[in-house]
C-alpha cells in the first residue's frame, strides 16, 4: 500500500524539481504554451459570441410578400389558400395595405406626412414564417414565391444574417486550422524541452538504469513534467483569455449602448475551459512521450 | 550463485575481451578477480549486471539464465546485486544522503523505511555525519565508500566492485576491504576487481586471474607474492 502511495509523490517531486531547476525556461515555456493556446481559443469565444449575436439580432425567418398593387380580393383569397397549402411554410398572415398604413403611422410618428398622401402607397402584404430549413431552401422559396402570380416583390427579411452566418462558418474553419497548427507547436515545444531535460539528466538515467529502474520509473517523470506544463498553459490560456474580455468588456457595452442593444461578451463556460486544460494536458503528454519515446533509448544505450 | 560456462564476449569491431571463460561463485563466497588493465575484468563483471550480454556461452545468475534476459526483466536482476563502479557514478545535483536513496525509490520503498535503511547504509561506511553535503564536496576514498554504502542499501545478496580501491592510498584502500569483509562475515556473495595485488594479503581469499581474456590457472593456493605476477 504504502509502496503505491509513495511512487507517485515521487514522480511529482522530480518532475516539479525539474521544473523548478530553471525557472525562467520553465515559465518562458508556459508562456509560450499558454499564447500559442489561448490565439485559438479566443478566437472561438469572439465567435460563439458572434453567434450568439446573429442568433439574438435575426429573430425569426420571415418573408415579406407583397402584392401588385391592382391585386383584387379574389386574387388574394385565392394566394392565401395557395400559401397554407405549401409544404415549406409554416404559418401566413395577412396583413392589408390599410392597416399596414395603421401600422406606420403608429410606429414612424410621421402622421402629418401620411396624411397628405392622397391614396394609399403600401401594397398588401402576407407575412410568411417558413418551416426551418437551410438557407438554400430559404432561397428556393422566396424564388417560388416571387413567381406566383400578382406578386409584386418577395423579400427575405434576415438575409443579411444569413451572410454572416455564411462568414462565420468560414472564420469557424480558419480557427481549426489555427488550432491544428498551433497544436503542433505546442507539441514541439514539449518535444524539445524533454529532450533538453533527458540530455541533462543524462547521468541520473544512465545511474538509475544501472541500479535496477525499469524504463516505466525512468519514463514517468517526463511524462508527467509534459502533463505538468501542457496543464500551466493551458491555465495561463485561460487568463490570457478572461484578461482580454475583462479589457474588452466596456468599450463592448459603449458600442452595444450606441446600437441600443444589451449584447455583452460571453466568457468561456465550463465545458470549454475543461475542455481546453485536457486538451493541452494531453498535448503536453503527447510531446513528451514522443520525446521520450526517441530520445531515452539513445541516452540508455551509451 | 554466479556461474559462467564457456562464456565469450567480442565486441563490435572483432575485439575479444573474454575467451571461453568458465567458473563457478558458491553463495557466501568471496573472490578477486585480478589481471591488468584490459583484462577483461570490467567485461566479466558487466556480463553478470547485464550491462553486457555474452557472444556466447551461458552466464547464470541465481540459476537464471543472465545472457538471454527480455529487457524489461533486466531491472529486476540489478536489484539483487550491488554494483560499485569504477567510476563511482555519483550524482553530484544531490546529497550524499539522496545518492544512497536513489535505490530504494526505483524499489518503491516507502519514505520512513528507506530513511533508516539510507542511514544505516552511510553509518556502515562511516559516511553518516556527510549525509547532508553534496558528494563533490568529499574525498576519493569517501566517494568509494558512498559508492559502497548506494550499493549496499537494498540489502542485495550478490556484491560487485569494479577497481574499488583503484585511486586510493594504501590506507584508505584496507580500510574499504575491511568493509567488504565484513558484508562476506554476514554471507553476501562478493567478487571485487582489482588490478592491485597489494591487497591481496589473505591466502584464503579465492582469486581469479585474467590475463588477455582467459583464467590462468587458480593460484588461490599459493602464497600471494606468485599470484602478483599472473
Amino acid at each position: 500500500m504504502m509502496r503505491t502511495l509513495t511512487q507517485p509523490l515521487i514522480i511529482l517531486w522530480t518532475a516539479l524539481r525539474r521544473i523548478f531547476a530553471s525557472p525562467l525556461a520553465g515559465l518562458l515555456n508556459i508562456l509560450v504554451i499558454g499564447i500559442a493556446l489561448s490565439l485559438p481559443a479566443g478566437m472561438y469565444v469572439l465567435l460563439q459570441n458572434a453567434q450568439g449575436l446573429v442568433a439574438q439580432l435575426s429573430g425569426p425567418q420571415q418573408i415579406s410578400l407583397f402584392l401588385a398593387l391592382d391585386a383584387s380580393q379574389e386574387d388574394i383569397a385565392q394566394l392565401r389558400t395557395q400559401l397554407s397549402r405549401h409544404p415549406a411554410i409554416a404559418s401566413v398572415k395577412f396583413v392589408s395595405r390599410n392597416d399596414a398604413l395603421e401600422e406606420l403611422k403608429q410606429s414612424s410618428g410621421l402622421d402629418d406626412v401620411i396624411a397628405g398622401l392622397e391614396s394609399n402607397p403600401l401594397p398588401d402584404a402576407f407575412v410568411i414564417v417558413p418551416k426551418p430549413g437551410s438557407a438554400k431552401s430559404l432561397d428556393e422559396l422566396r424564388t417560388a414565391l416571387q413567381n406566383m402570380p400578382k406578386v409584386e416583390q418577395a423579400q427575405h427579411d434576415s438575409a443579411w444574417a444569413y451572410k454572416l452566418d455564411a462568414l462565420l462558418s468560414f472564420a469557424r474553419v480558419a480557427v481549426f486550422i489555427l488550432s491544428g497548427l498551433l497544436s503542433l507547436a505546442l507539441i514541439a515545444i514539449t518535444f524539445n524541452t524533454i529532450r533538453l531535460q533527458i540530455l541533462t539528466q543524462r547521468d541520473e538515467i544512465q545511474v538509475a538504469k544501472l541500479i535496477g529502474a525499469s524504463n516505466g520509473f525512468i519514463r514517468r517523470p517526463f511524462l508527467f513534467f509534459g502533463a505538468l506544463q501542457g496543464l500551466l498553459g493551458g491555465i495561463t490560456a485561460l487568463l490570457i483569455i478572461s484578461t482580454s474580455l475583462l479589457l474588452l468588456q466596456p468599450p463592448l457595452a459603449t458600442l452595444s449602448r450606441l446600437y441600443a442593444s444589451n449584447f455583452s461578451l460571453q466568457p468561456l463556460s465550463l465545458g470549454d475551459v475543461l475542455s481546453l486544460l485536457l486538451f493541452s494536458v494531453y498535448l503536453g503528454l503527447l510531446g513528451a512521450w514522443l520525446s521520450v519515446s526517441r530520445h531515452l533509448s539513445h541516452v540508455e544505450s551509451h | 550463485m554466479i556461474s559462467f560456462q564457456q562464456v565469450c564476449k567480442r565486441y563490435p569491431g572483432g575485439y575479444e575481451a573474454l575467451k571461453s571463460i568458465s567458473f563457478n561463485l558458491e553463495k557466501g563466497e568471496m573472490a578477486f578477480l585480478t589481471g591488468h588493465s584490459g583484462a577483461g575484468k570490467s567485461t566479466l563483471l558487466k556480463l553478470i549486471a547485464a550491462i553486457e550480454r555474452p557472444t556466447s556461452g551461458i552466464v547464470l545468475v541465481n540459476n537464471q539464465n543472465v545472457g538471454v534476459l527480455k529487457s524489461a526483466a533486466i531491472p529486476y536482476l540489478r536489484r539483487h546485486l550491488g554494483i560499485i563502479f569504477q567510476d563511482h557514478k555519483l550524482l553530484f545535483d544531490r546529497t550524499v544522503f539522496d545518492n544512497v536513496l536513489l535505490p530504494l525509490q526505483i524499489c518503491g520503498f516507502d519514505s520512513r523505511e528507506s530513511g533508516k535503511r539510507v542511514r544505516a547504509a552511510l553509518d556502515k561506511v562511516g559516511l553518516l555525519k556527510q549525509e547532508k553535503i553534496n558528494p563533490i564536496a568529499l574525498s576519493g576514498g569517501e566517494q568509494q565508500r558512498l559508492c559502497i554504502a548506494r550499493a549496499i542499501v537494498n540489502r542485495p545478496s550478490i556484491l560487485l566492485a569494479d577497481e574499488p580501491t583503484g585511486n586510493l592510498d594504501a590506507e584508505y584502500a584496507q580500510e574499504i576491504m575491511k568493509i567488504f569483509d565484513s558484508f562476506h562475515q554476514v554471507g553476501v556473495t562478493l567478487l571485487i576487481s582489482t588490478h592491485d595485488t597489494s591487497v591481496l594479503h589473505d591466502p584464503k581469499i579465492r582469486v581469479i586471474a585474467l590475463k588477455h581474456g582467459e583464467i590462468q590457472p587458480p593460484q588461490y593456493d599459493l602464497p600471494p607474492a606468485s599470484s602478483g605476477q599472473a
